[in-house]
């Protein structure tokens, strides 16, 4: 049946049916290691915000889905590598990456990036600035003027402004709000900075119908409101 | 052409922070990620040769002090041997920057070993000590009878002795798997900033480099052969001046034996 | 603290060092199979096979691990599926490289995209033994050929002159008795293995370092029931005794190994046992 109809249409078909039965289950690739939007829990599975937000998607766009952790420096090549179907970790929606993937439309509204540091009096253009190395945030201070001090992982960037290798570290804030209200030490500072666009879900560029599922996912739970309510319980930004 | 030797004025010396200071940041070139990973290498033979040259001292007196029949110079050598041998390295450089960070608000005069062209050289020479001393350890075990009970008879002892005679016995012995940890710990460099100490204006190795150029392009296949083909090169170089050295060694002896010692491999580490 | 020690997440560190001793058990094997290929390659008197052995050897061993992780491991899985595509669906009509995208037909994926994950996971499992079996290869075959060296010339010039064949003194004669010179230079690589388990990470394997770096983070109150600060030290602190445990039982294990290896050989170690013997 297949082989017997010609090239456009049998493109269509193909696809179609390769999808249908390939993407009996959709991969989702997470970092499982940036609270709010995705961790791993005490039970040792992925949760977080995107968590409840892919679950749902997936429910609305009648697929089964199913979690996997990867490493953040490898998420994007392993994506168009094909090891999983879609990435749903915080990602950002930036011009650089959407060359090499295809973005859905984004699940939040861009998140500003928030200083975290010892203490109010931070010289943000000619002090010390940690940052996680290869995020936007360490771009963006490479270009302010500061001096940038990069660590590999999060964790460390914020134990450097505690034990006073830095004066200051930027991040998203959802990320540092939950930290410096447990530490009575580390105060957010005033100043933010707008550096990504909102987060989207990531996918192959020839994964047009995929990403297709989940766009409308998307805009349907953005107009019932059960994604600002998702918003809201996880504490992430400001609601559609 | 023109385009890329500018980048390499502007970047060449970009890992010491000489030339420009932003790294690019779209339109990525082959020549940059060539220049910039270059550059990079700047920090990886650095910690190499500076590493191995202290290392090499600290580890004949370690070797000599495993050896060593009294217990006050034997226990602590063997101690220090089996530590830093028995723990994965990036537990070394966690711990030695951890340590490094407490210390310095005790004592300011630590404040430069927080940085990694100190405190990952601390670390990385204390690690090539341990190997280096197994290594030449194992060959004082091996060095034959008739050399020592020679040097002897010609009434030479103590520290003479040692200097014309065992320790010169025990590298020709050891050369070949003491080159072997210069190939390793040249590897191991790639690791300060990997996970160990941070960047400080984005001046890194040319792991660093590569990983920085993986990142933006999303394409791991370009700046990662690139690194292996650096690393290749300055293998090759170690390989061949260890050889020069080794031929020195055993210059005195006849060929066929000289042959022998050459490709016996004792230990690597 | 009884009940945070049980989490699920615990759990998974206490599997994860499970999963670095079953690498560890089937890589070592591995490595010492491709290490024997490539020794006995780079020995060959077919100049090609020999050139195969000895680039092989000079190649692998050049590359930092961590650079080689980096990249071979997508690559090893691109080249298997692109394998697998052009003999599973010879007629599908688009190119496999699209852009930045690699896409193989459904039916090519390793392993199936709609495979349970316990699958992926054992797939995963299998590239990182076969990866680490690569580079530790190179360095076996390395000490194996010096240790075929150095199996003193006379011993196979007798089986020669008992009219031996080239290859059976290799495997009568050669193979038996390289072992114990072996034994040192193999050892050593088990250490370097060992201490190179928390790469694995890299291969997208989660290990106790992962886990380690994942427990040990700051936890606020939000994200779990047990917040803590800065816990690394003492999760690396539990790391460093288990690294150090394994390594002084592989010492232990070893040192046994070699002096059974040296009995009755032509050795001065050799020499010595015969001695004690003897008296």
């Amino acid at each position: 049946m297949k082989n017997l109809i010609l090239t456009t249409a049998a493109l269509a078909i193909t696809a179609g049916m390769a999808f249908a039965d390939g993407h009996s289950v959709v991969r989702m690739g997470t970092e499982g290691a940036y609270p709010p939007y995705n961790f791993i829990n005490d039970a040792g599975d992925v949760d977080g915000f995107e968590r409840e937000l892919g679950d749902e998607l997936c429910l609305r766009a009648e697929l089964t889905c199913e979690w996997v952790t990867n490493e953040w420096d490898s998420i994007i090549p392993n994506l168009v590598s094909g090891n999983y179907d879609t990435i749903i970790a915080g990602m950002s929606i930036t011009d650089e990456r959407d060359e090499v993937i295809d973005f859905t439309q984004g699940y939040t509204l861009p998140d500003p990036s928030s200083y975290l540091a010892a203490s109010a009096d931070v010289d943000l253009k000619g002090g010390v600035i940690a940052a996680q190395t290869g995020t936007i945030q360490a771009s963006f201070i490479a270009a302010s003027g500061a001096t940038l001090v990069e660590f590999s992982t999060p964790e460390e960037t914020v134990a450097a402004v505690k034990n006073g290798e830095a004066d200051a570290v930027l991040a998203d804030d959802a990320y540092l709000r939950p930290i410096a209200d447990e530490d009575a030490d580390l105060q957010l500072l005033a100043q933010q900075e707008m550096i990504g666009g909102g987060v989207g879900m990531g996918v192959r560029e020839s994964d047009g119908e995929l990403k297709a599922k989940f766009d409308a996912a998307i805009t349907s739970m953005k107009s019932d409101g059960t994604l600002n309510a998702l918003l809201a319980k996880w504490e992430i930004g400001g609601s559609f | 052409m023109s385009a890329c030797t500018q980048t390499i004025t502007d970047y060449g010396l970009r890992a010491v922070g000489i030339g420009e200071r932003l790294l690019p940041r779209d339109d990525f070139t082959l020549c940059q990620q060539f220049t910039l990973i270059g550059s990079g290498m700047i920090w990886n033979v650095y910690f190499g040769i500076v590493a191995l040259i202290f290392g090499f001292m600290f580890a004949t007196l370690l070797a000599v002090g495993k050896a060593s029949r009294q217990r006050v110079f034997r226990k602590p050598a063997e101690w220090f041997i089996f530590l830093f041998r028995g723990s994965p390295l990036f537990i070394q450089f966690f711990f030695g920057y951890f340590l490094f960070l407490k210390l310095k608000t005790v004592f300011p005069i630590f404040a430069p070993f927080t940085a990694a062209w100190l405190g990952a050289l601390v670390v990385l020479f204390l690690n090539t000590s341990a190997y280096s001393a197994e290594i030449f350890y194992g060959a004082l075990k091996s060095i034959p009878k008739g050399d020592v009970e020679a040097a002897d008879a010609y009434g030479l002892s103590g520290w003479s002795r040692f200097k014309r005679v065992i320790w010169p016995t025990m590298l020709r012995l050891a050369w070949p798997a003491y080159t072997n940890e210069a190939i390793f710990l040249f590897h191991a460099t790639t690791l300060v900033f990997f996970s160990g100490f941070p960047a400080w204006q984005q001046r890194g190795d040319a792991l660093y480099y590569a990983s920085y150029f993986a990142d933006k392009t999303f394409n791991p296949f370009i700046p990662y052969p690139i690194l292996a083909g650096y690393f290749i090169i300055l293998t090759l170089c170690v390989i061949g001046l260890f050889g020069f050295i080794n031929r020195r060694l055993n210059s005195h002896l006849p060929s066929n034996t000289r042959q022998r010692l050459r490709i016996r491999p004792n230990l690597i580490r | 603290m009884a009940c945070y020690l049980t989490t699920g997440k615990h759990m998974s560190i206490y599997w994860s060092v499970l999963t670095v001793l079953l690498l560890l058990a089937i890589t070592a094997p591995t490595a010492l199979a491709f290490g024997f290929a490539g020794a006995s390659a780079a020995r060959s008197r077919v100049a090609p096979v020999s050139w195969l052995g000895r680039g092989y050897i000079a190649l692998v061993r050049g590359v930092p691990d961590i650079a080689f992780f980096l990249f071979f491991v997508i690559a090893l899985d691109q080249i298997i599926e692109y394998v697998r595509h052009r003999a599973i669906c010879p007629d599908w009509p688009e190119p496999v490289r699209q852009g930045s995208d690699f896409v193989v037909c459904q039916a090519a994926k390793m392993p199936l995209g709609n495979a349970p994950q316990w699958v992926h996971e054992s797939y995963g499992f299998a590239i990182a033994v076969f990866t680490f079996a690569i580079v530790f290869g190179a360095f076996a075959a390395n000490v194996l050929h010096g240790a075929m060296s150095a199996v003193p010339r006379g011993q196979i010039e007798t089986g020669e002159s008992y009219g031996m064949t080239h290859r059976q003194t290799f495997w009568r004669i050669l193979v038996p008795q390289m072992w114990v010179y072996a034994l040192p230079g193999l050892s050593n690589l088990w250490m370097v293995l060992i201490k190179a388990t928390p790469l694995l990470f890299l291969l997208g394997i989660e290990d106790i370092v992962y886990w380690a770096r994942e427990l040990g983070g700051i936890k606020t109150s939000r994200f779990t029931d047990y917040p803590h600060g800065d816990w690394r030290m003492w999760y690396f602190l539990a790391l460093l005794v288990f690294y150090l445990i394994f390594t002084r039982i592989s010492e232990i294990a070893l040192d046994r190994l070699m002096s059974r290896l040296t009995r009755g050989q032509a050795t001065t170690g050799g020499e010595a046992q015969r001695k004690v013997g003897l008296t």
